[in-house]
C-alpha cells in the first residue's frame, strides 16, 4: 500500500469513527448538562464547595464565577510551581523561574498549554499531576460550560438565568472527562505509555553509553491532554516522544480523543435548541473546513517542496519513522484545527506551505471543530455574524433560532472576532519593534513565521509552536502570557454577554423572510464568512512569512 | 455575618479547586498507577525495559546511539537515525532541530574557535549523507549537496540588487581555502567564503547539481526525528546496513535480512503509520546469535 493510500484511509477512518460516535456521545453530554437530578456524591461536593445547585446565575454572575475560578487556579498553580522543591515527588527539581511559572500557570488555566519550559528538566511529578493535569481537566470543562451557557441563551426566552457554573463545571468534569480519561489511559498504557511514579532508570546501553529511561504518571495526563484539547506534553517533545505516543495506533487513538468532544458539541447544541438539524448544520461547517485543512496540510507535506526536503527526498526532518509524513501531517492539522497544540512532529521543519497550514487553521479561530466548548461557541458567534451579513443583503432583520440579532448582539459578536487578530498582529509587531523577535532561530521569512506562529498559537489558546524560537525570556513569557489570558477570557465574557442578551428576548415566530439556518446554503455561507474574515485579516502577514518562503 | 459576594465566589472557587486537586490530581493518577500494577500491563507502564543477560540495557521504545566513546558508529550494530536533542538519544534533554526547509546557509566557525558557528539543516543532511555513504559503500551524493558534504549554496550579487548581471558569487558554506563546488556562475567566478564575510547583500541561491532525485540513502537516515529518541529506522535504511552488519559479524546477508523482518512492525491494521524497524531489538537479536 502506498503512503498516500494509507494516509487517505487514516483520515477516512478517523472521520468514520467521529461520525459514528458524535451522536451517542453528544446525547450523553446533553443529558449531563441538562440533568435535573444531582447524585449523592455531587450533592456532597456542592456542600464542600458551598454552592446551592438549585440557584441559577445571570450572565454576569456566571461570568464572574468563571473568572473567579480561573484567577484562583492561576494563583494556585503559580504557587505550586514556585514551591515544588518543598513538595512530594519533586525529583529534585528547582522551583520554576517566576516568569516561566506565570506563563505556565496562565497557559494551563487558559487551555492553551503553550510550554516555555521543557517537561523532563523542569517539572516534578507532583507539579505535573496535581498542578498541570488538574487544569487539563477543569480548563476543558470551563470551555464546555461556557458553550452550554451560550446554547441556553439561544434556547431560553425572557429570562436572565443561564444555569449554574459550579454545577456545570463539576458535572462535566466528573461525569464526562473523568470516566473517558480512565478508560483512555488504560488503552494508552496497553500501547506502552508509561504510568509510574519513578524518577527514571539509569541504564548502560549496548555500546557502553549511559541513558536514563524516564518515568512519570504519563498515561493519566496524556489522555486528558488530548480529550480536553489541551496539548501540553509531559515531556518536551510531546506526542512524538515514544513514552507519550509509542505506536501508530496510539497515534490514531490520540487524534480520536482530540476530535471526540468538539465534534459532539453541535449535537448538544441541536438537542438543547430542540432542533437537531441546527446542530447538523454547525457540524457540517466544522467538517467542511476540517477536511479542507487536513487535506491541504497532508498534500503540501507529502509533496515536500523546498530545498531541504528536495535534498532529503521527503519532508522527514522532525518526524518519527513510525508515523511517517502523512500521519504526522494529519496530526499537525487536527491539533491546530482544534485548540489542542499537541504535536507528534515539529512544525518548524515543515515545508513552507505545509507549515503555513497549521497557522491558517488556528487563524480560522479554531472553530473547525475547535477546542472543547470553545470551538462550538466560536462557531456559533460566526454563525451569528453570518446571519447578520445575510440579513443585510436582503434587507431583513436577522434572526438566528428565533432570536433577533440586533445591535447589542452584533457588538458582542464583532468584539469576539476582533480580539485574536488584534493580539496576534500587535504581538508580532511588538516583538519586532522591541527587538525581541531576534530570539527566533531563523532570519528572513521563516523567522517572521516563528514569531507570527507564537502569537497566533497563544492568542488562539492552541499551544503548538514553531519551536525553534526561544520563548523563555521575561519579555516573551509576559507577552505570550498576556496573549493567552486576553485571548481566552475576553472572548468568554463576550460570549456570555451575547448569551445573556439572547436569553432575555422573546423569540420571534419564523416568517417567510427568515433565513433557514440548517440548509446547505447556510453551511456554505458560514464557511465562506470564516474564510473571508481570515483572509482579510491575516493574508498580508502570511504573505511575508510562509508564502514568501514557499512560492 | 454574610460575606460580600465577590469574596464568597472566590472562596467557592478555592474550595472547588482544592477538591479537584485531590480528586483529579492525586486520586485519579494514583488509581491508574495502581491499575498499572496488573500483570501484563506493569512492564509497559514501567517503560518497556529490555534486558541482555539479566541486565537492563534500555527501553524497547527509546532509541539509542550505537557508537563508540568517540561517537563513531560501531559497525557490528545497526545504526539509529541522527538525533537533535542534547548529545543525542538523551531522554533528559529531548528536542527537535526545528530547522526550516530553507535553512541552507551555515554560520561558518571562527578559525580561532572551531566549536563556534552553526550548520544549516542542508549542510547537516549533506554531511550525514556523505558519512553514511562512506560507511555503507554507496554514493552519498544528494541534490543541493557539494561533493565535500556541505550545502551547495551561493550568495549571488547582481548589478541592480535582485536583477541584472551577476557581479559576484560566493559559495557561502565552503570556507576558504576550499575549492568552490562551481567554477563560475552566470559568468562570475565563484569564490569561497570567509567567516567574517557579509554575504547578505546577495540572493541566497541553492544549486541543484546533477545528483539523482532519489539517493540509495533513505530520508530517515539523514534527518533527525522530532522526539530525538526515535527507536525506529525505515525498512530501506535497515536493508542498506544489512550487508555491512553481516560482514562484520560473519553472517550471511540473508540471515540478517530475516532478522530485520522479525523486528519490523508493519503498518498496524494495514494502514496506520509506516513500517518501522526497531533498532535496539534488532541489535539485541544479533547479539543473541553471534
Amino acid at each position: 500500500m502506498s503512503t498516500t493510500v494509507a494516509g487517505v484511509i487514516f483520515i477516512v477512518s478517523l472521520a468514520a469513527a467521529v461520525v459514528a460516535v458524535h451522536r451517542p456521545f453528544g446525547d450523553y453530554l446533553f443529558r449531563v448538562v441538562d440533568a435535573r437530578k444531582h447524585s449523592r456524591v455531587e450533592r456532597g461536593i456542592y456542600t464542600i464547595v458551598g454552592v446551592d445547585p438549585a440557584s441559577e446565575q445571570s450572565w454576569g454572575v456566571y461570568g464572574r464565577s468563571v473568572l473567579a475560578f480561573s484567577a484562583v487556579s492561576i494563583l494556585f498553580l503559580y504557587g505550586l510551581l514556585r514551591l515544588q522543591q518543598y513538595l512530594w515527588l519533586n525529583l529534585g527539581m528547582a522551583p520554576v523561574t517566576d516568569h516561566i511559572a506565570w506563563n505556565t500557570a496562565v497557559s494551563f488555566v487558559t487551555n492553551t498549554n503553550w510550554q516555555a519550559y521543557s517537561g523532563e528538566s523542569t517539572m516534578g511529578h507532583l507539579a505535573q499531576m496535581a498542578g498541570l493535569a488538574v487544569q487539563n481537566f477543569v480548563s476543558a470543562a470551563v470551555g464546555i460550560a461556557v458553550a452550554v451557557a451560550l446554547i441556553r441563551g439561544f434556547a431560553r426566552s425572557r429570562t436572565e438565568l443561564l444555569g449554574n457554573f459550579w454545577v456545570d463545571l463539576i458535572r462535566i468534569t466528573l461525569r464526562v472527562l473523568l470516566p473517558v480519561s480512565i478508560i483512555g489511559a488504560i488503552v494508552l498504557m496497553i500501547g506502552g505509555v508509561v504510568q509510574n511514579l519513578g524518577g527514571g532508570t539509569e541504564i548502560t546501553t549496548l555500546t557502553g553509553g549511559t541513558q536514563t529511561v524516564p518515568g512519570g504518571p504519563v498515561a493519566s495526563q496524556e489522555v486528558i491532554k488530548e480529550l480536553g484539547t489541551n496539548g501540553g506534553g509531559f515531556y518536551n517533545t510531546n506526542s512524538s516522544h515514544p513514552f507519550e505516543n509509542p505506536t501508530t495506533w496510539t497515534n490514531w487513538v490520540q487524534l480520536f480523543l482530540i476530535l471526540l468532544i468538539p465534534f459532539s458539541m453541535p449535537r448538544v447544541f441541536g438537542r438543547m435548541a430542540g432542533q437537531n438539524r441546527q446542530g447538523y448544520a454547525i457540524a457540517a461547517v466544522m467538517a467542511l473546513l476540517a477536511i479542507a485543512g487536513i487535506t491541504l496540510t497532508t498534500v503540501f507535506e507529502l509533496h515536500g517542496g523546498g530545498t531541504v526536503p528536495a535534498a532529503v527526498g521527503a519532508a522527514m526532518e522532525g518526524k518519527e519513522v513510525r508515523f511517517g509524513v502523512a500521519d504526522s501531517a494529519v496530526f499537525a492539522a487536527i491539533t491546530t484545527l482544534t485548540s489542542t497544540g499537541a504535536v507528534n512532529s515539529f512544525h518548524d521543519s515543515y515545508t513552507a506551505l505545509g507549515g503555513m497550514m497549521p497557522m491558517l487553521n488556528m487563524m480560522l479561530g479554531e472553530v473547525a471543530p475547535g477546542g472543547t466548548g470553545s470551538g462550538l461557541y466560536g462557531m456559533l458567534v460566526l454563525a451569528t455574524i453570518t446571519v447578520f451579513v445575510a440579513g443585510l443583503m436582503v434587507g431583513r432583520t436577522p434572526e438566528y433560532l428565533g432570536k433577533k440579532i440586533g445591535a447589542r448582539e452584533i457588538k458582542f459578536a464583532s468584539l469576539y472576532f476582533l480580539i485574536t487578530p488584534v493580539l496576534v498582529l500587535t504581538g508580532t509587531a511588538a516583538a519586532f519593534a522591541t527587538g525581541n523577535a531576534s530570539t527566533a532561530l531563523h532570519t528572513g521569512p521563516h523567522g517572521l513565521s516563528e514569531v507570527l506562529y507564537a502569537f497566533t498559537s497563544t492568542a488562539n489558546n492552541n499551544g503548538s509552536a514553531f519551536a525553534g524560537i526561544t520563548v523563555n525570556t521575561p519579555w516573551w513569557d509576559t507577552a505570550t502570557g498576556l496573549a493567552m489570558l486576553l485571548g481566552r477570557f475576553l472572548p468568554i465574557i463576550f460570549v456570555l454577554g451575547l448569551a445573556g442578551s439572547l436569553a432575555r428576548q422573546q423569540p420571534v415566530p419564523e416568517s417567510e423572510g427568515t433565513l433557514p439556518t440548517h440548509r446547505p446554503l447556510f453551511v456554505g455561507m458560514v464557511a465562506g464568512v470564516a474564510i473571508v474574515l481570515v483572509a482579510l485579516t491575516f493574508l498580508p502577514a502570511l504573505a511575508l512569512g510562509p508564502l514568501a518562503e514557499g512560492l | 455575618m454574610r460575606l460580600p459576594s465577590w469574596l464568597s465566589q472566590h472562596l467557592a472557587a478555592l474550595r472547588a479547586l482544592l477538591f479537584f486537586t485531590v480528586a483529579l490530581g492525586l486520586a485519579y493518577p494514583l488509581l491508574l498507577v495502581g491499575v498499572a500494577q496488573i500483570p501484563g500491563l506493569s512492564g509497559r507502564a514501567e517503560g518497556s525495559l529490555v534486558e541482555k543477560d539479566g541486565t537492563v540495557v534500555g527501553s524497547a521504545l527509546i532509541g539509542q546511539h550505537f557508537t563508540d566513546a568517540d561517537g563513531n558508529p560501531v559497525p557490528r550494530y545497526f545504526q539509529s537515525r541522527p538525533s537533535a536533542g542534547g548529545d543525542g538519544y538523551d531522554p533528559l534533554s529531548t528536542g527537535a532541530s526545528n530547522l526550516g526547509p530553507e535553512s541552507v546557509a551555515d554560520t561558518l566557525p571562527d578559525p580561532a574557535d572551531p566549536e563556534s558557528g552553526s550548520q544549516s539543516l542542508l549542510t547537516q543532511v549533506c554531511a550525514r549523507s556523505l558519512a553514511i555513504g562512506a560507511l555503507e559503500g554507496v554514493s552519498g551524493a544528494r541534490p543541493y549537496c557539494t561533493t565535500d558534504g556541505v550545502g551547495a549554496v551561493l550568495s549571488v550579487f547582481r548589478a541592480d540588487g535582485l536583477t541584472g548581471a551577476v557581479t559576484r558569487a560566493v559559495s557561502v558554506n565552503q570556507a576558504c581555502p576550499a575549492t568552490p563546488f562551481l567554477g563560475t556562475y552566470e559568468g562570475a567566478t565563484v569564490e569561497c567564503a570567509t567567516p567574517d564575510g557579509d554575504y547578505s547583500g546577495g540572493v541566497i541561491t541553492p544549486v541543484r547539481g546533477d545528483a539523482p532525485d532519489t539517493s540509495p540513502i533513505p530520508a530517515d537516515a539523514v534527518t533527525a526525528s522530532g522526539s530525538a529518541l526515535d527507536p525506529h529506522i525505515s525498512v530501506a535504511y535497515a536493508a542498506l546496513q544489512a550487508p555491512r552488519v553481516a560482514r562484520e559479524r560473519g553472517l550471511a546477508v540473508a540471515d540478517v535480512t530475516s532478522l530485520i523482518e522479525d523486528h519490523t512492525a508493519g503498518r498496524a491494521l494495514g494502514f496506520l503509520g509506516e513500517p518501522a524497524v526497531n533498532v535496539l531489538e534488532l541489535n539485541l537479536a544479533l547479539d543473541a546469535r553471534a
